[in-house]
């Protein structure tokens, strides 16, 4: 045992630390998957029965009257959309509640930010393992979808990616809405106002052609749509050159919730 | 206490922490640093060893040596039989021995602990102060913060007193003690009235004295001679000189 090692007890000593470290991410991270560990069952129940449920009534119900959604069956139509919806609300809604919740209630992030690791990877981590989860069952409606008639596509093995990087972004807008929240009970103007409208006017369901040229327009802003369109050419074989532009919004948009996310709770997480 | 690890930033001046500026260097200090919170901000849905493993990773333990420092904080906290019990289903001092043993994971050199035996009973105060003194004794400092004078007499090396936010007398508690209460403290008891009487005598002759509850503490008694009244003889304490010097009004 060196000299210095004897003095230090044996433990490292002014260790060099710096931006955005794996361990202290997979730490936080951790802490998630063991929480995970007690909530899939719930979590994977849910997000089957919900696509279930829309490719019933959109397939079979809405699906006898009308066939195809422009040159795409309905069936195919609506499981692609519902790709979109899942990754949305299995993103904004853990950003929004359990940041507000473990932050404000269970103080958990107060712990933790006592220990070596910043704002920054702790939110990071956060949203890194809501999109990671994201991704994965975005796939939950194309399976779904199998069953009902919905061919497998090799492209389809882009989705979890398209949904990880939908998800980054709309789990970094959860997390940036519950920084700015005062309380729990005011996301309920962010979901009826905002998340409601967007889920709709993305082309999930009904084609953005559809609309009006006012609220086509908006379409074009909504993150939503650059997925959907997305999940649909990659899941039904139709990628083109110009999915990339659908791809630089996505990145964008979460580019840029992830920073606000950041900024907006890291002031009200140091005081 | 949130501003020796960077969760609160002071509005002037500056703070260094095992030779680390603040808040640059905050990262650094808190590797080496253990926190015990004065609110209990446990994981309720996890079991102790979860908990515990998930704060060994937090403080960077390599994966080497985690299932060890895991088990030994357990022992530490006297949590082995409840490893696997969830947080929500432990008693209150259990919860509170966790919250320590959390902070304690990566042995760290320095240990903040915000009031940590708040509400707690006397056999589970006595559990903690024993663990207090064992990493005293092993050469890891302890910053406590407390009102329970008691437990600052007993458990500290130096004590500061402070009031409105400021340090207003520091020392060894013995040193305290005599410089502001003396060797000898005389509590006399007896009806409102005669307390007042007494109160009054006690201060035209500049005897220094206090409430205590029921009775009137004379403090510096060791420097009457003859005329002290008669009552209850026993030695000064911290309470005494804590409230010498902080005033027994409280706002």
């Amino acid at each position: 045992m060196s000299v210095q090692a004897e003095i230090d007890g044996g433990r490292p000593r002014a260790r060099r630390v710096g931006r955005l470290e794996p361990a202290a991410l997979a730490a936080v991270m951790s802490r998630d998957i063991v929480i995970f560990g007690r909530y899939w069952k719930a979590t994977t129940f849910s997000s089957v029965v919900q696509p279930t449920i829309y490719l019933l009534a959109f397939g079979l119900g809405f699906g006898t009257l009308v066939k195809t959604i422009g040159h795409v069956k309905t069936i195919e139509y609506v499981a692609t959309g519902t790709v979109a919806t899942a990754v949305l609300f299995s993103s904004a809604f853990p950003g929004m509640f359990n940041t507000f919740i473990r932050w404000q209630f269970q103080r958990t992030y107060d712990a933790m930010l006592a220990t070596p690791l910043d704002v920054e990877e702790l939110i990071t981590a956060e949203i890194l393992w809501i999109s990671l989860r994201a991704g994965v069952y975005g796939l939950a409606p194309l399976l779904v979808g199998f069953a009902f008639g919905l061919r497998p596509e090799w492209g389809m093995l882009l989705v979890p990616a398209i949904g990880f990087l939908t998800g980054f972004g709309f789990a970094a807008f959860g997390v940036l809405v519950a920084a700015i929240a005062k309380t729990i009970d005011n996301f309920n103007y962010i979901t009826s106002a905002v998340l409601t409208p967007m889920f709709l006017v993305a082309g999930t369901f009904f084609p953005v052609s559809a609309l009006p040229a006012g609220v086509r327009q908006i379409a074009q802003v909504n993150p939503l749509y650059h997925c959907v369109q997305l999940v649909r050419d990659a899941s039904l074989g139709a990628l083109h050159v110009g999915d990339l532009g659908h791809a630089a919004v996505l990145l964008a948009f979460a580019l840029l919730t992830w920073r606000l996310a950041i900024w907006r709770l890291g002031t009200r997480l140091i005081d | 206490m949130r501003m020796l690890t960077a969760q609160t930033l002071p509005a002037a001046g500056e703070i260094t922490v095992l030779g680390y500026r603040l808040p640059d260097q905050s990262k650094q200090a808190r590797m080496e640093m253990g926190v015990v919170p004065q609110l209990d901000n446990l994981d309720v849905e996890l079991t102790c060893r979860q908990i515990l493993t998930v704060f060994a990773r937090l403080y960077r333990v390599p994966s080497s040596a985690r299932v060890e420092a895991v088990q030994r904080a357990l022992e530490l906290a006297n949590l082995v039989p409840r490893a696997e019990t969830i947080v929500r289903e432990l008693s209150g001092g259990m919860r509170r021995r966790l919250l320590v043993a959390r902070g304690l994971i990566h042995r760290p050199s320095l240990v903040l602990l915000d009031e940590p035996t708040v509400g707690l009973d006397p056999q589970v105060r006595q559990e903690l102060w024993s663990l207090i003194d064992g990493l005293r004794t092993q050469g890891v400092t302890v910053l406590m913060s407390t009102h329970y004078i008691e437990e600052a007499e007993r458990l500290a090396d130096v004590v500061a007193v402070m009031s409105h936010g400021k340090i207003v007398a520091q020392g060894t508690p013995a040193e305290l003690v005599r410089e502001h209460a003396g060797e000898l403290v005389i509590e006399v008891y007896g009806p409102p009235e005669q307390l007042a009487e007494l109160s009054e005598l006690a201060a035209s002759r500049s005897w220094q004295s206090r409430r205590s509850g029921p009775a009137l503490a004379i403090m510096h008694a060791e420097r009457l001679d003859g005329d002290a009244p008669d009552g209850v003889r026993r030695p000064a304490n911290l309470e005494d000189a804590f409230v010498a010097l902080t005033g027994e009004e409280i706002e």
